[in-house]
């Protein structure tokens, strides 16, 4: 059902969209303030149309029914506005039919939603009786500073201006605020707030003490320049960064971008301003000459996910990757859903499809094709010098390599037969034996080939040992010669059995008769890493020769040389060769192989162990340590553009495989402008970052300050803080939003300025106790006549039980750390990955720092409602559940903290009464009531008593050493239990 | 389990709008009691009476993850016989994507021998001879499509409507608009039976946007399958006791001084816990089971499988638990050493055909098929081309496969559904992924298209704007 486009076509033929026509001056929004005079279209018509109508009569041209908008001001095909009569007939109708109780002509109709009210009938009349103007939606007009009110009453309640708003709206209903908390209260808010940790005690007697008027103005400043603050705060931003250790998807295999974290926490400590840290994170390399934080700043985009599964599309998981970073921006800088206009043009918010693909122009140059690189190697300066030095070692000896090579080359074109002569030693040295008996253990069969080599074939058992009995012409042995050969039969080729060609030989032994020979030296003219040819004769079967090389091809013939003290042969011509394969790993047994023997000198066939072999060592091994060095120096992910730009193209109903149009870098009309450098006619992120944060953009700083608000009340001044649209909620103090954010921009974007506003303010130090008064009027806290309680973050739970039981390790930065998790999470994943506990001071880390797998986080993180990361998180739920309550209780984590915690109670000079005290002011910052203390000490006594009469409990409890006093057992088993019962207690993840 | 909390969004707003909106009226607690609160939680029994009635309480889920083989399995086709080894007609291959052919693959006939079984004639392969024993009991989904053709985003799609992460998975959904009638028990619960678990993780039962009170709750095998929830060493009975009385006291005590009701729900939750610590036990203990029903299942108490699960699915669901998903890993069968159709298809096969064929007798005997929907299937099926490698194998295919369900209302020995003569495309009755989900939903009581959730300025719900319920299949 829609409005029959006869009767409406004719009139709306002159419609276009002109969106703001009627761009309203900041005075409006004073007057929804502070007055009600006339009816105010973008605070109390916009809403109804939106809610009833522009799903059909709205910005999308596709779902548009009847070519009728209401979204926008009627004008004439010329774009002037419509003579007043021809107004009053457009809008006659529409209140003829929002009055209609005929279902055949009621709008909106009845599938699309309910009824207008009579309310919301009144006030449509109104405002078309006012002459239907249209202004702008409240977030699209520019931050103008508003005038800081003045009260006739209730002044000196007033800090700072962020007060005077609020009074003002508290008056407006009559209501006064709140009490001031209690310095006890207020010393552990802040710090919860500002650091995510408990005041010391010290820090706690510090503020008590101090008598100066300015005593808690210098307590925030202690709690803001403290290094935990850039964690504290620097976590909120890494939700919104959707950062985490891992790729995503189903391999979900571990990622490095820690550095980009640690970026994050410095940035908030130096007080970076909020303008840089933007164009720092979208576009520091496109800053000219960009430092390594700079291009480490670009890690933000780069935490979108990675699919290694097997099979993929990487151009499709690209695609989304630049969809994640166009509706990230949106949501984070933006707070609008931008990501609707994915497939269509949005329902409600003036942004086309065209202008998605705008947008999405932006970031559509990456390099980045679903895969890890680019990244940034972040080497210390010791690493540098030393990777420098390697290098230049390694530049030597490869030049010595290639002069050797160039030599062999040209005495083998000259002369082939000297220059094998010259790698190999004479073949003069050499005689071949003659096989009498061939035996392989597993069975495996021997076929010798023309060049008296011999082939394996049938079983490759898992072990061998292949037993060759020769008979030579030597009289006495000085030395094996052992050839491994390719052929077309084996795997890749050979020379071993293993899938991939290759054999580990384990042991070689010779005998002639009795008598066994004893090896003296063993060479190669290659051998695997950690594979030497020398671990054949070292006797021990774990160990062996193989030949896998780190690069190149390892499916080639190679030589070794086992040198023996001389061995004489016996009368029968006959010595017995054994080689020996062993488990481990399975099936590695040599494919093909021939065997010569020598009885010269070893020294002289030492001698001829040719230079290229010495010199090729000498670069494999360099390689190799310059491969561990660099193995060992971080690296980071960041953002780069390919040296073309993409071309882009609107994605049909947002199908990467069906481009339309093509579009170019652009924003959003309804916005002001983006400009370019003259220079340059292709946009890039760092315009768009420039736009983001310029002073006449109306979004970034509203959408910013209102989510620094909420983390500091329950709810944003906008409480959709993710929505500044249409669809979102109205400010509930909107000149108090637009105050602060104009303070914000014009002193420089400091946020730390902006803390201490909040901070400051009476408001913010209000008692959250709760006003029964108010229940009806503002259950929701609203109108902040009083401070709330809030519950922890998940992050700092574990942090707060560090801090009490003196196991924090407050160390910040580096890699992710493992704290003990549960067994059997990570059963849970496709990987099956291993979780490392550590130990060490890494146990005891800030939550913060626990490593993040995506597809299997820490459950004590996801228990208390730290998001999935896997996209970008503006707000976090707030759960309470048994979960917590059996995690708080009985994780093994949280053990510790009970052991650690109830042996400094232990230690604790003092009475039972003064360590109870004691133990309320570390936690709780406070002493506890006459009732509390009772009930705590009671407690205590009866777990001393309980204990007392279990001994072996008390052991397992506090898990001491076997010899500790059965007294001290009692007593730390006591203060363990206190210590969980403290801990477990609601105000102990709660900040008050 | 507790249902509903704070979050500093506007989940009471969604919440508003999804009981107005979807004509839900409330059970046993007022609306504008519910709604005058600032925030609920950890209190049992909130749940919500649908708006029509529904033909099913709860779901069960046998996820075979991996992508089963339908042309091995479930439908024989006597052309791919007949054309074995030749290459697809070009026609019929335009437009598709797949994850590993390259495109000089050639049709792949099954070696399993099939028959007809039933009234309703499904055909079943040698594969599955349990399964004989409920085609009259199920109801056949031989038109299933899909989206996607990776693992990561097929699973994601047939669990949370859409390929890519973030949004609430069926489960969550489900206990979010009809809570759970579990009270000392998640209302959504996730098992695991296989070597590993199922590619994409957490993402596949995540809450979403959605309260992270409404995620599942993986169990772990073992004794122990809520993690922490058994009391540290060297806690005594009495000292717990002791414990838990002192814990109420002072949270009590705090209560009246701050006047928070978040602190009653603190208390609410510690008191829940503690019942979990005493239910679970008799959840996990098996010995009240008969040596016919472990029999029935082929179940050894102690011994992690996939029957166990299936059998701790039907004691969950018995329990009130709203949505039970059980992961069978390892049915992607590419051919190859480790993977291919000639010895592992078998293996998995012998691993679910008893013990699934198990659950669902055991339900209807038990009286509970008809309120309890078994569902089961993986994110796609497997193409009729086999991939060149060593061993045979096949590739990811989502333009047609194979689901079944039973219970819940829906058409018992009913075949929905036709590919066509090679098994390429689907001739008859198409079932789209979303179009399953609608129809399990309705089956629940819930219209999919109202069942709705306010994030980031978009109601989403969990067919996204799609689905279709399948009328043919229910009663």
């Amino acid at each position: 059902m829609a409005f029959p486009s006869t009767r409406f076509q004719p009139t709306m033929i002159g419609l276009f969209v002109v969106f703001c026509l009627c761009l309203s001056l900041a005075s409006d929004l004073a007057r929804g303030e502070a007055e009600v005079e006339r009816v105010d279209y973008a605070s109390q018509i916009r809403p109804i149309l939106s809610n009833a109508c522009f799903r059909c009569h709205g910005p999308d041209e596709a779902s548009r029914e009847a070519d009728f908008r209401l979204d926008i001001p009627l004008v004439t095909t010329t774009g002037e506005p419509q003579p007043a009569e021809q107004i009053a007939s457009h809008f006659t109708e529409v209140l003829t039919r929002v009055r209609s109780g005929d279902p055949d002509l009621q709008m909106p109709p009845r599938e699309a939603g309910p009824a207008l009210t009579a309310e919301q009938i009144a006030l449509l009349e109104r405002w078309i009786q006012e002459g239907a103007e249209y202004n702008q939606h409240w977030s699209f007009r520019p931050v103008v500073r508003p005038s800081v009110p003045t009260l006739a009453a209730g002044q000196e309640w007033v800090r700072n201006p962020v007060d005077a708003f609020v009074l003002r709206k508290l008056q407006s209903q009559h209501l006064t605020p709140a009490a001031t908390a209690s310095r006890e209260t207020l010393i552990r808010r802040v710090y919860l707030d500002v650091v995510g940790l408990l005041p010391s005690l010290e820090e706690l007697e510090l503020y008590l003490q101090d008598e100066s008027p300015d005593a808690y103005e210098q307590m925030v400043e202690r709690a803001l320049a403290s290094p935990h603050y850039g964690e504290r705060w620097g976590r909120h931003w890494l939700d919104q960064a959707r950062y985490a250790d891992t790729n995503g998807y189903t391999v979900d295999s571990e990622r490095s971008i820690w550095p980009y974290r640690d970026w994050v926490i410095d940035a908030f400590n130096d007080d970076k301003p909020f303008d840089e840290f933007t164009i720092e994170q979208l576009a520091g390399d496109l800053l000219p000459q960009p430092t390594r934080d700079q291009l480490i700043a670009t890690g933000f985009h780069r935490n979108t996910l990675v699919n290694q599964e097997g099979g993929t599309d990487a151009e499709q998981f690209r695609n989304e990757a630049v969809v994640d970073r166009v509706n990230t921006t949106g949501a984070v800088w933006l707070g609008l859903t931008v990501g609707c206009a994915q497939c269509h043009t949005h329902k409600f918010d003036p942004i086309s499809i065209q202008e998605y693909y705008q947008l999405f122009a932006f970031f559509n140059s990456n390099e980045d094709v679903n895969r890890i690189t680019p990244t940034l190697s972040l080497p210390t300066a010791e690493q540098e010098a030393s990777l420098a030095k390697l290098d230049q070692q390694l530049q030597q000896s490869r030049a010595e390599l290639k002069s050797l090579e160039n030599r062999v080359n040209e005495t083998k074109s000259a002369n082939p037969d000297a220059a094998k002569q010259e790698l190999t030693g004479s073949e003069s040295h050499w005689s071949f034996p003659e096989p009498k008996e061939l035996l392989s253990e597993a069975g495996a069969k021997f076929t010798t080939l023309e060049d008296g080599s011999f082939l394996m074939s049938g079983p490759n058992g898992s072990t061998d040992t292949y037993t060759l009995r020769l008979q030579t012409d030597l009289k006495q042995l000085t030395a094996v010669r052992l050839e491994t050969l390719t052929d077309a039969s084996l795997p890749k080729q050979g020379p071993g059995r293993a899938g991939n060609g290759n054999f580990v030989l384990n042991r070689i032994q010779l005998q002639s008769g009795p008598q066994s020979a004893e090896w003296t030296e063993a060479v190669a003219d290659h051998s695997q890493p950690k594979y030497p040819v020398t671990d054949a004769i070292d006797g021990q079967l774990k160990t062996g020769w193989a030949i896998n090389v780190t690069k190149g091809n390892m499916n080639v013939n190679r030589t070794a040389i086992f040198l023996c003290q001389p061995l004489m042969r016996d009368e029968s011509g006959e010595v017995v060769l054994k080689l020996e394969f062993g488990a481990e790993p399975a099936g590695y047994n040599i494919g093909r192989f021939r065997i010569a023997f020598s009885a010269e000198d070893p020294q002289q066939l030492l001698h001829e162990r040719d230079e290229l072999t010495r010199v090729q060592q000498q670069v494999e091994k360099l390689e190799a340590e310059r491969k561990k060095l660099a193995a060992a120096i971080p690296t980071t992910m960041i953002m780069r553009d390919l040296p073309k730009p993409r071309e882009t193209h609107v994605l049909i109903r947002g199908d990467f495989l069906r481009p339309g149009d093509p579009v170019s870098p652009g924003t959003p009309a309804v916005l002001p402008p983006l400009e370019a450098a003259p220079a340059d006619p292709q946009r890039t992120r760092l315009d768009l970052a420039r736009w983001l944060v310029s002073r006449e953009h109306p979004l970034t700083a509203r959408v910013f300050v209102n989510r620094v608000w909420l983390h500091y009340f329950p709810r944003g001044l906008v409480e959709t803080e993710n929505d500044f649209g249409m669809q979102g909620s109205l400010p509930t103090h909107p000149q108090l939003l637009d105050w602060l954010a104009a303070e914000f921009m014009e002193q420089g974007w400091s946020m730390k300025h902006l803390h201490r506003l909040i901070l400051n303010s009476a408001t913010y130090r209000q008692s959250s106790a709760i006003r029964p008064e108010l229940a009806e009027i503002d259950p929701d806290n609203k109108l902040l006549a009083r401070q709330s309680r809030l519950r922890i973050d998940a992050e700092i739970v574990r942090d707060l039980g560090l801090s009490v039981s003196g196991l924090l390790h407050p160390e910040i930065g580096g890699p992710g750390v493992y704290p003990p998790q549960p067994d059997g999470v990570y059963a849970f994943t496709q990987r099956n990955a291993s979780w490392p506990t550590s130990t060490g001071p890494n146990r005891y880390r800030r939550g913060m720092y626990t490593f993040f797998m995506r597809s299997a986080p820490h459950p004590l993180l996801t228990t208390f409602d730290t998001p999935g990361l896997s996209t970008t998180c503006t707000s976090r739920s707030r759960s309470n559940t048994p979960l917590q309550a059996l995690t708080l209780a009985n994780d093994e984590a949280f053990q510790e903290v009970y052991r650690a915690f109830g042996k400094r109670l232990h230690e604790y000079q003092g009475t039972d009464g003064e360590r109870i005290e004691w133990a309320c002011r570390i936690c709780f910052s406070r002493l506890p009531s006459a009732v509390e203390q009772t009930t705590i000490h009671d407690f205590q006594a009866r777990m001393h008593s309980v204990y007392r009469d279990n001994p072996e409990s008390a052991r397992k409890l506090v898990s001491e050493k076997p010899d500790t006093p059965q007294d001290d057992l009692t007593e730390l088993a006591a203060w363990t239990m206190t210590a969980r019962l403290l801990l477990n207690l609601d105000e102990f993840i709660t900040r008050e | 389990m507790p249902n509903f909390s704070e979050t500093c969004s506007a989940p009471l707003e969604a919440r508003r709008q999804f009981l107005q909106g979807a004509g839900v009226s409330l059970g046993g607690m007022a609306l504008q009691q519910l709604l005058a609160r600032e925030s609920l939680a950890a209190t049992p029994q909130q749940t919500f009476q649908p708006q029509f009635k529904p033909r099913a309480k709860a779901v069960i889920f046998l996820f075979m993850a991996g992508g089963p083989s339908q042309l091995d399995m479930f439908t024989d086709k006597p052309m791919l016989r007949k054309h074995h080894g030749q290459a697809p007609p070009a026609e019929a291959l335009e437009g598709k994507r797949f994850a590993f052919l390259k495109g000089n693959e050639t049709l792949l006939a099954s070696q399993r021998k099939f028959g007809r079984y039933g009234e309703c004639g499904q055909e079943l392969s040698d594969l599955l001879p349990y399964h004989q024993q409920i085609v009259d009991e199920a109801c056949w989904l031989h038109g299933m499509q899909t989206d996607v053709f990776n693992h990561g985003p097929a699973k994601l799609f047939v669990n949370t409507g859409s390929p890519q992460p973030g949004r609430p998975s069926m489960g969550s959904w489900l206990t979010y608009g009809l809570g759970s009638e579990a009270d000392d028990l998640p209302g959504f619960v996730v098992l695991q039976a296989g070597p590993r678990g199922p590619r994409g993780g957490s993402a596949l039962w995540s809450s979403g946007f959605l309260p992270t009170t409404h995620q599942g709750v993986p169990f772990r095998n073992g004794p122990e399958p809520i993690l922490n929830l058994n009391s540290p060493p060297g806690l005594t009975q009495p000292a717990e006791a002791e414990f838990i009385g002192a814990l109420k006291d002072l949270n009590q005590q705090r209560l009246s001084a701050t006047g928070d009701a978040e602190i009653s729900t603190r208390i609410a939750a510690y008191e829940m816990a503690f019942r979990m610590q005493a239910s679970a036990p008799e959840l996990m203990d098996f010995s009240q089971e008969t040596e016919s029903t472990l029999a029935m299942y082929g179940a050894t108490p102690g011994k992690p499988s996939f029957a166990n699960s299936c059998l701790l699915a039907r004691r969950l669901v018995e329990r009130g638990v709203r949505f039970v998903q059980v992961y069978h890993t390892n049915w992607d069968h590419h051919g190859g050493p480790t993977e291919n159709l000639e010895t592992h298809l078998p293996q998995v096969c012998r691993e679910v055909d008893q013990p699934s064929v198990a659950l669902v007798q055991d339900l209807k005997q038990r009286g509970l098929l008809d309120e309890t929907i078994v569902v089961w299937g993986g994110e796609f099926g497997r193409t009729p081309m086999g991939e060149v490698r060593a061993t045979s194998g096949r590739d990811h295919h989502i333009d047609a496969y194979t689901m079944w369900l039973a219970g819940g209302g829906f058409r018992p020995g009913h075949i929905h559904g036709r590919s066509d003569e090679l098994g390429l495309a689907v001739e008859e009755q198409p079932l789209h992924v979303h179009d399953l989900q609608a129809t399990i939903l309705h089956q629940l009581g819930i219209n999919h298209e109202k069942l709705t959730y306010r994030f980031q300025g978009r109601d989403f719900r969990l067919t996204d704007v799609h689905g279709h319920i399948a009328h043919d299949i229910i009663t």
